[in-house]
Order: C-alpha cells, then sequence, then structure tokens
C-alpha cells in the first residue's frame, strides 16, 4: 500500500522514536552507571555520560563478584546460567520433536488423548506446580545440580505443538516417496524430516534459550549452593545485600553482562531466526 | 522384469466406505497400462495398492510370481512417481535419485552409474547439484521420473504425474514418458483423470468408474465399442450425445424423443421393441440438405478450435429439446439460431438399454 500522507509519516515515526527511547534508555542508563565509580550513583543525579570506571567495574565482578552478596563470581554465574540456558533448548526441542512425530506419523491407540493431554499442560506452568516439582526433584536428589535446574522445565506443550503443526504441513508424498525409497521411520525421521525442520529448529531454539536463560523462580529454589547460582537470581542477591548500600556501579555491570549472551544468540542465529518465522521450505 | 495380476482385489476402509468392488486382470510384461477414470472412483486407491501404501482388503496382487500384499513397499520393486513429484526439498537432484539407491546399500559407483546414466536420458546432466526448488515444473518430473528410473523396479506406477504441469509442458512429457516406457520396457501402471493422456499413453485402458472396472480394452477399442453408457460417455471428448428413443415397430430403426422422422439404423436384436439409448459421438454427425437428414439442430453456441469447430444445440422439433453437440469442421461457419440438419454416420451409432447402462448388441 503506497499512501502519501505527511503528516501520518511525521506522526508515525514519532511514536516510532518515543518507542526506542522507552526501550534504550533504560539500557543506556545502566550501560553509564556500569561505567562510574560507586558513590556517584549513590549522589543522587544520574550521569548521562559513560565514567571512567568501566574496565575496573567490570574486572572486579567478572574476577571476584560483589563483596556484599557473596562475593560469587559474575563468570561462574554466566556459566551456570548458559548451561542451564542451554540444556533447556536442547532438551525442549528434543523430546517435543521427537513426541510431535509419533503424534503425527504414526496411528496408535489414544494418540489424539495423548495430543491433547500435552495440549492441556500449556495451562499448567511452572509456578503452578512448583511445590510438587520441587517435591519431586529434591526427593530424586536434583538439588544444586545442573539436572534440577534444567529437567523439570524441558517438558513443553508449546515446542510439541509447533513441531505438530508443521509436521502437518510436510506432504504426505513425502513419507510415502521415503517409505518406496526404503527408508524406514527412523531413517525418514533423520534424513527428511530433522533437515526440513531445521529452520523451526533454529527459531525455537532462540525463542527457548533465551526463555531458559531468563528463568528466575526456579533456580531461587533449587539452589543452595553457590557454585550452581545462575545470573538472574544472582543480580537479585546483590541488591539485598544487608547492611551495606547496594553496589549500583557492580550490580548494572553484572545486568550488562547478563543481557550479553541471549543478544548474541539472536545476533548470531537471526538470519534462520526469521527464516524459520516466516518461510518454509517444500 | 514382470507382469503384474489383480486377483479379486476389494478395498474397505476401515470406515465402511468400499472403494473398490473387486478388479481381476492381468497386466503383462512390459505393457503400459492406464487407469482413468473421474475423481473417486478408486483409480489412485488401486495403484496405491500395488505400491503398498494402502492395504489390501480382500483378494490378491501379485508383481511377477510374487504375492506382495504382505510386502513393505520398499520390497515390492516398484518405483512410483507422485503427482506433486514429492521430491526431497532440501536434498539435491543427484541424492534425490540416489537416496532410494542407498538405503538399498548399493555400491557407491554403482550408484553413481546409474544416476549419471538416467540423467543422460532425461536431460538432467547440468542439473545434479540443484535443489528441487531451484528448477522448473518440467525439470522436477524429469527428476521425479529418473529416482524411478535408477531404482530399475519391475513396474513403473504413476499417480496422475502431469497434472501439475502447464498444457503445453504436458504434452510434450506424455511423449517423454511414452517414449522412455518403449525404450526401458518396464511394465507400467498409470493413473489419469485426463482421457487424452489414457487414448495416447495406453496399450490398454481400464475405465473405473465408482469401485468397478467398467471395461479394460485397447484404447480404441473402447472407444468404437463403449461396455456402457458410463464408459462412452467418459472416453471421447467432447462427450457422445445420448438420445432416448424407442425401437421403432418393424425393428428397423428407432425412433428418437423430440425427433420426427425415425433414425433408420436398425438396433440390434436384443433391444426388443421397447425403450433404448441411443449414443452418437459428436464427430459422427455430419451437415447435410433437409431431405437427407436424421435430425434437425438448432445452433446456440459454437465454440471454435480452429481445426474444427464444436456445435452445442437443440433438437428443433423436441419437445422437451434434447441437447445435441456435433463436431464440424473448423471451415464451415455457423451461427447461433441457424438450423442444422444432420446426418449420422450409421456404423458409428451405439445402443445402449437405458436400464443397466450396458451395451447392446
Amino acid at each position: 500500500m503506497v499512501e502519501n500522507r505527511p503528516w501520518l509519516t511525521v506522526f508515525s515515526h514519532v511514536v516510532l522514536c518515543l518507542g526506542v527511547l522507552v526501550t534504550a534508555l533504560p539500557i543506556w542508563i545502566a550501560f553509564v552507571a556500569s561505567t562510574h565509580p560507586a558513590d556517584s550513583m549513590l549522589s543522587g543525579r544520574t550521569p548521562l555520560l559513560p565514567g571512567g570506571h568501566m574496565i575496573e567495574n567490570y574486572a572486579t565482578v567478572l574476577g571476584s563478584g560483589v563483596r556484599a552478596a557473596g562475593s560469587i563470581p559474575v563468570g561462574t554465574m554466566l556459566w551456570n546460567s548458559f548451561v542451564m540456558a542451554l540444556m533447556i533448548a536442547v532438551g525442549k526441542i528434543a523430546i517435543s520433536i521427537i513426541a510431535a512425530y509419533a503424534i503425527v506419523y504414526f496411528r496408535f491407540p489414544l494418540r489424539r488423548t495423548c495430543f491433547w493431554v500435552i495440549f492441556i499442560t500449556l495451562m499448567l506452568p511452572v509456578e503452578v506446580r512448583i511445590l510438587p516439582t520441587f517435591g519431586v526433584v529434591a526427593s530424586l536428589g536434583m538439588l544444586n545440580s545442573y539436572w534440577g535446574l534444567s529437567v523439570p522445565l524441558i517438558a513443553s506443550a508449546t515446542a510439541t505443538f509447533l513441531f505438530r503443526q508443521f509436521f502437518l504441513t510436510v506432504p504426505e508424498e513425502l513419507a510415502e516417496a521415503a517409505r518406496i525409497d526404503g527408508a524406514g521411520p527412523f531413517k525418514f525421521f533423520r534424513d527428511i524430516l530433522l533437515p526440513l525442520s531445521r529452520t523451526n529448529i533454529a527459531a525455537l531454539f532462540v525463542i527457548l534459550f533465551i526463555f531458559g536463560w531468563n528463568q528466575y523462580l526456579w533456580p531461587l529454589l533449587v539452589t543452595t549452593d553457590e557454585g550452581y547460582y545462575t545470573i538472574v537470581m544472582g543480580i537479585q542477591r546483590m541488591l539485598q545485600a544487608e547492611d551495606a548500600e547496594p553496589a549500583w556501579h557492580e550490580i548494572m555491570a553484572t545486568s550488562m553482562l547478563a543481557m550479553l549472551p541471549p543478544v548474541l544468540v539472536v545476533v548470531f542465529m537471526q538470519r534462520l531466526f526469521v527464516k524459520g518465522l516466516i518461510e518454509q521450505e517444500k | 522384469m514382470a507382469g503384474l495380476e489383480f486377483i479379486g482385489v476389494r478395498k474397505t476402509y476401515p470406515n465402511g466406505v468400499q472403494a473398490i468392488h473387486g478388479i481381476d486382470m492381468a497386466v503383462a510384461d512390459g505393457e503400459f497400462v492406464v487407469i482413468v477414470g473421474p475423481s473417486g472412483c478408486g483409480k489412485s486407491t488401486l495403484l496405491r495398492m500395488v505400491a503398498g501404501l494402502e492395504t489390501v482388503t480382500e483378494g490378491e496382487i501379485r508383481i511377477g510370481e510374487n504375492r506382495v500384499n504382505e510386502l513393505e513397499p520398499a520390497d515390492r520393486n516398484i518405483a512410483m512417481v507422485f503427482q506433486n513429484y514429492a521430491l526431497y526439498p532440501h536434498m539435491s537432484v543427484f541424492d534425490n535419485m540416489a537416496y532410494g539407491l542407498r538405503n538399498r546399500r548399493t555400491p557407491r559407483d554403482e550408484i553413481a552409474r546409474r544416476v549419471a546414466e538416467a540423467a543422460g536420458t532425461l536431460q538432467l546432466e547440468g542439473l545434479l547439484d540443484r535443489r528441487p526448488g531451484q528448477l522448473s515444473g518440467g525439470q522436477r518430473q524429469r527428476v521425479a521420473m529418473g529416482r524411478a528410473i535408477v531404482r530399475e523396479p519391475e513396474a513403473f506406477l504413476f499417480d496422475e504425474p502431469l497434472s501439475n504441469l502447464d498444457a503445453k509442458l504436458r504434452v510434450q512429457m506424455r511423449l517423454e514418458i511414452k517414449r522412455l516406457q518403449r525404450a526401458l520396457g518396464t511394465t507400467s501402471l498409470y493413473v489419469t483423470h485426463d482421457q487424452v493422456e489414457a487414448m495416447t499413453l495406453a496399450d490398454r485402458l481400464i475405465v473405473m468408474n465408482a469401485g468397478v472396472a467398467e471395461q479394460v480394452g485397447r484404447p480404441l477399442e473402447i472407444y468404437d465399442a463403449p461396455a456402457t453408457l458410463f464408459v462412452a460417455g467418459f472416453i471421447g471428448s467432447p462427450a457422445m450425445n445420448f438420445l432416448p428413443g424407442t425401437v421403432a415397430d418393424d425393428g428397423s430403426g428407432a425412433n428418437l424423443d423430440g425427433v420426427d422422422r425415425t433414425l433408420l439404423v436398425a438396433p440390434p436384436a436384443s433391444a426388443g421393441r421397447g425403450r433404448i439409448m441411443v449414443g452418437i459421438r459428436p464427430e459422427h454427425l455430419e451437415p447435410v440438405s433437409r431431405e437427407e437428414a436424421a435430425m434437425e439442430v438448432v445452433v446456440e453456441l459454437v465454440e471454435a478450435l480452429g481445426a474444427d469447430s464444436l456445435v452445442h444445440g437443440l433438437l428443433a422439433d423436441g419437445g422437451e429439446g434434447a441437447a445435441v453437440t456435433v463436431r464440424l469442421d473448423g471451415a464451415r461457419r455457423v451461427a447461433a439460431g441457424e438450423v442444422l440438419s444432420l446426418a449420422v454416420a450409421p456404423n458409428h451409432v451405439h445402443f445402449f438399454d437405458p436400464d443397466d447402462g450396458k451395451r447392446l448388441a
């Protein structure tokens, strides 16, 4: 649609610019704060230009951690978050793609029931079932472990549903041609379906990685060992420093670091991500 | 290579719908048999049963000497070409053709040799590295053919392979398929709803309707002597004209409803003296002078195709005015509203029993 209404153009640009400002300003302030010494954030006037302590602040959080929050190096927490997010994303994709394959391509008793049961679990997010889940994880002895952090979050109705929808769009003749070509169920899955789902998997990976990275409540519950703290819950602990002013400069530096991996994942997988959302190779 | 045999083959779907009502026939080794019929007549189901993609409810399908009812598609030694080609979109043309061979653990150099050979036959040499998405419709069709050829199967199964192509390409590919099948001499079963494809490709034709093989025969046999009203109406384009009437008292002709004069072609004795259905193909009606005419038709609409013109009209003296189609020489100009006097080629009049639709002979 080509329209020539100059005021509409100006108006929509103003709205867009405001939107960008609202989103970007907090990030900018966080970045600026992470480059100032401790006292400039507490002076009552928020600086808007970067200061000179950037390297020092980042070195502190990465190396020795924030002293008031137990001095856990941010590097450790980043690594924990990364492992957890990766395990959740990979696990979710692996389980849901297999589940969807079974539901779409195999006739077995109660197939529809299985699908609807999976679908209904959409209504039960972690927060709702958190106590029983905690009980199960605790009695399995998975507290304070990567398994405990990730396994309870792996089952995914959303991903199963997305893969099911994608598989339904794959022409039936492809499966039949593969059967005639002598490909059994496993070969068909590996040689045909998996490569065709590549872009979908990539898109889902990005979304699920960020989902995993941003987990807050669950890690807070299952980890008491500092060695398994994740970055998102770590930031929260820094704010609760007792008998001290929050070390804003270091907290902000940690926040900046926490934001980095999801951004990198999006940037590097952007091409595949967009492709997976809009087009389907068929 | 081997022939194919259907023995009392029936198919009933789990929901109780009966798709095939008992097919008995044999396809000779190297024969090209076309199954033709309207949508939903069971022709694709029959083909898919041969391929092993549908189970056989009753009866037996044999490929060569072997009963194949219980065999997996891959073990039946057949190759199938699908309507939408069903090429693997993420594989190159080479891999598409080689995939089935690799699954059968064919040696690498043998695969390369067979694919190169098929690519040569089908003029795909320069395209082996491309993906199906980068090919034109005709090229994809050829890759699908290539995938079938490299298997060196006992039988080719074609499921409406040309219906996704444009008209010109369809004619071209039709010839190529015929040529290829001749050269390879592989038994072929070909499903289509297009009767031109059916007539041109087939050594033998199976006309199917509602799960029953109405007639099996050589294309021209079927054209010249259709066994039922359905076959008569389905084979031949434009379709045969059907005019109901009564056998004349002395049996020397038929009084068509809505025509004053008697059609002086004697129906076979088996017709008796009652009602009868007369079938005349549009190409067997010929404009003549009023005196010689067997019927008169008021022209409603003319479709000029160049080489010939299709004239659609109504019987002139008719009460209910049965519709009649005539194929005329293209050079002849006819206008709507004109009255055409038509004579009938006596050897080309078909008589059918109006009750069971069977041909009277």
